[in-house]
């Protein structure tokens, strides 16, 4: 993924900052709880939501099962419409293609729809390596990218910001990009709102080139279809003369009818919304001068670890994700940790299964990803293709602290435990000797108790970490179990 | 009806009282319990770290201890959702593995007859109203294996309603993780800490003076943070609710 994110500390260190910042966990609860509330209602009101669900968990495992051949029909049919397929097995082929591509149109610049791919190959700094410059037009992407930020949410990825932070970014950085925010800028949401209009309006009307992710694509007719809610992807995918799209192997759907289920569920569990405002398809290229849309199309398909993913019987799962974001919103954890804690442009629950998935384990951040989550479950159960990411975070954890098989860019290696668990496992082992041995449990639970008067209320070592904030139950004069032996459950003596 | 007890490691050595209130519950509602001296631990803490093949062992034990009684009852959502979620699960992953169907053969008798202590009273016994006393406000939060795990649903709302003396009042947020989550309160000390202040300034805010759950470990974690943010509230195992009488009130 993106080099933006190398060296991200480990998760418990990254997001011990944001859980101290006050504005940042202030501005977050706010955002999550108020989109929860609504996803909660926007759901309730679709009888069959169950059903739905259901259906696209098995349109994606089906589509995942036959993904070579799917992929295959859908390189047939973007061909036959005009547009040309690249395949790119990582992130660094996906940018030399894409700034290739952009480099033979002559141009210096492009105008971008929101896309989780293109973060994640960090192409924006690829193409700025080059000398292009790439415009973000989707507004919270606009707000990341003048704050010189990173996004913290899939959806909303100025989430973290509130609207006077907004006012001022855009006061300081709109003057260095283009149009400047207008004199006297306040931070009520239609004048900010007014003033990325002007800003990118500009953009719109100058640019030849558009660069854009997809949350679908369709295999039997070669369309793409992107689902977004201010009409700015619509203006990339249209206006410009060339159109190139970076698009994850996983986001195709064999047949146009299986829209049906996930433009259904999608604006419902993201937005809250019943029904998208802009919903844009388009298949291949226009060759009449009138027409809307691009005259030459470039269709970028990105593997990047997925195939790695899909070799996993339990993690690819995974790779059903629409990107809808409910998992984030719902989760605790993201709540006071906040996006950047999980580096990588993956956050949440969803960003700590896919991103040790896609990346591997080897990082220190990957590492602890599968930890960010307490497992209480609310992720799965607001999943709308029923991803049960817990299931997957124990798996992962697994594969951190015992190694096993996994497939890295095709090859089936055996992973070594990772390092820094080494006292975990030994008390693990211990306890699980203990825990088969129902006389050894018993006379350490009367050795506690006899020396009960001893025990410190706050802990030294790794357990600092709890007695810090919380005081530790005092231990019983008399474990359960010899209780009941002295009176067989209250029958035998005294109580 | 003759059933066993699965008190669980943490209630059997933190919070004996749990266990003996559950005896002198299931007792005076005409059940038999047994305490199998040989049980030890589910092997959850094992298997959520990522250490399942440490827990495979623990299953194991715990189906030889357990199979061959009627029912096990657990006043644990959190062991009572490893045995019925995670077991099969287990199994499934050691037949994928090549390792045949010794596992799941073994484990799979246990699994139906698990149930946590609510849901044996009003699914099992059919009661809602045990003819307990306990005079309190209180405030319950559902724990979130039990909640979702097990889907618990309103079954302990329901037996605390019928308690006499007892004013149940709403948590808000209460689906909201406490922020314990086993080893999570070690490795993400920070954010699990977070997580509990908020869920205990949910709980004053209610102004109950007890609040009550389903599982003595999610209860440690939010007692031990109404202590440090003296809050005058006290965490009470639902068990100890349910036990208490007018002859014999719980303190």
């Amino acid at each position: 993924m993106s080099g933006t994110y190398l060296g991200m500390p480990a998760f418990p260190k990254a997001a011990h900052e944001a859980v101290g910042n006050q504005t940042l966990r202030g501005n977050l609860r706010h955002a999550t709880h108020t989109i929860r509330g609504k996803r909660a209602k926007a759901v309730s009101e679709v009888s069959d939501w169950a059903e739905l669900r259901e259906a696209g968990k098995r349109i994606k495992d089906h589509t995942l099962r036959h993904l070579d051949r799917y992929l295959v029909q859908l390189e047939e049919s973007v061909t036959a419409a005009g547009g040309t397929v690249h395949w790119a097995a990582d992130a660094d082929e996906a940018n030399r293609i894409v700034t290739e591509l952009v480099k033979e149109t002559g141009e210096s610049e492009v105008v971008k729809v929101k896309s989780m791919a293109t973060q994640e190959i960090g192409l924006n700094e690829a193409l700025e390596a080059e000398g292009i410059r790439a415009y973000e037009t989707d507004l919270a992407e606009l707000i990341v990218q003048l704050g010189k930020d990173r996004p913290s949410h899939i959806l909303v990825p100025a989430i973290h910001r509130n609207r006077g932070e907004i006012r001022d970014i855009f006061e300081r950085e709109m003057s260095e990009w283009g149009r400047p925010a207008p004199e006297g800028l306040t931070d009520t949401p239609a004048e900010l709102a007014e003033a990325a209009r002007l800003h990118l309006r500009e953009k719109f009307l100058r640019a030849k080139v558009g660069v854009s992710g997809a949350n679908f694509m369709v295999a039997e007719t070669g369309t793409l279809v992107v689902v977004e809610s201010e009409g700015n992807g619509r203006m990339c995918l249209t206006l410009p003369e060339t159109l190139i799209s970076v698009v994850g192997i996983e986001k195709i759907v064999p047949t146009w009818r299986d829209l049906e289920v996930f433009l259904q569920t999608l604006p419902r569990s993201s937005t809250a919304e019943r029904m998208n405002p802009y919903t844009s398809m388009w298949t291949g290229t226009t060759d009449s001068e009138t027409a809307d849309g691009p005259r030459t199309f470039h269709l970028v398909l990105l593997d990047n670890g997925r195939t790695d993913t899909l070799a996993d019987e339990v993690g690819r799962q995974a790779l059903r994700c629409i990107r809808c974001s409910a998992c984030l919103n719902v989760c605790p954890v993201y709540e006071r940790a906040g996006g950047h804690a999980y580096g990588s442009v993956y956050p949440g629950p969803i960003g700590a299964i896919l991103s040790p998935q896609l990346r591997g384990t080897g990082s220190e951040i990957d590492a602890s990803l599968p930890y960010a989550s307490s497992l209480c479950g609310a992720c799965y159960e607001v999943c709308p293709v029923a991803i049960d990411i817990p299931e997957v975070l124990v798996h992962l954890r697994e594969r951190v602290v015992e190694g096993g098989p996994v497939t890295r860019e095709g090859n089936k290696v055996v992973l070594k435990p990772a390092k820094g668990h080494a006292a975990e496992r030994a008390a693990m082992r211990a306890a699980r000797w203990a825990f088969s041995h129902p006389g050894a449990l018993r006379t350490g639970q009367r050795l506690a108790s006899r020396t009960r008067r001893l025990h410190p209320r706050t802990l030294p070592g790794p357990g600092s970490a709890w007695s810090g904030t919380r005081d530790l139950p005092a231990v019983p004069a008399e474990p359960f179990r010899d209780w009941w032996q002295r009176t067989q459950g209250g029958k035998g003596g005294a109580k | 009806m003759r059933v066993a007890l699965f008190l669980t490691c943490v209630n059997d050595t933190l919070y004996p009282d749990t266990g003996r209130a559950v005896v002198k519950l299931l007792t005076r509602l005409g059940v038999e319990v047994d305490f199998p001296m040989a049980q030890t631990c589910c092997g959850q803490a094992h298997y959520n770290t990522g250490y399942r093949h440490e827990a495979e062992p623990l299953a194991r034990h715990f189906s030889d201890v357990f199979g061959d009684y009627e029912a096990i009852v657990t006043p644990s959502g959190s062991c009572g959702a490893m045995v019925r979620e995670l077991y099969p699960r287990m199994g499934e992953r050691a037949r994928a593995e090549g390792r045949g169907d010794a596992l799941a053969a073994t484990l799979a008798p246990v699994v139906p007859k698990t149930y946590e202590l609510t849901e044996f009273l009003v699914d099992v016994l059919g009661v809602t109203d045990v003819g307990a006393y306990y005079p309190h406000t209180v405030t319950y939060h559902p724990t979130c294996h039990g909640l979702r795990g097990l889907g618990l649903g309103e079954r302990p709302q329901r037996l605390l309603q019928a308690v006499k003396g007892l004013e149940l009042v709403e948590l808000p947020g209460a689906d909201e993780c406490c922020g314990f989550g086993g080893t999570f309160a070690l490795k993400n000390a920070d954010v699990s800490a977070a997580m509990g202040a908020d869920k205990v300034r949910n709980a004053e805010s209610t102004g109950a003076d007890v609040l009550c759950a389903a599982d003595n470990s999610c209860l440690m974690h939010i007692g031990g943070t109404m202590t440090r943010l003296r809050t005058g509230m006290r965490p009470v195992h639902i068990a100890e609710i349910l036990a208490s009488t007018e002859e014999e009130p719980a303190v």
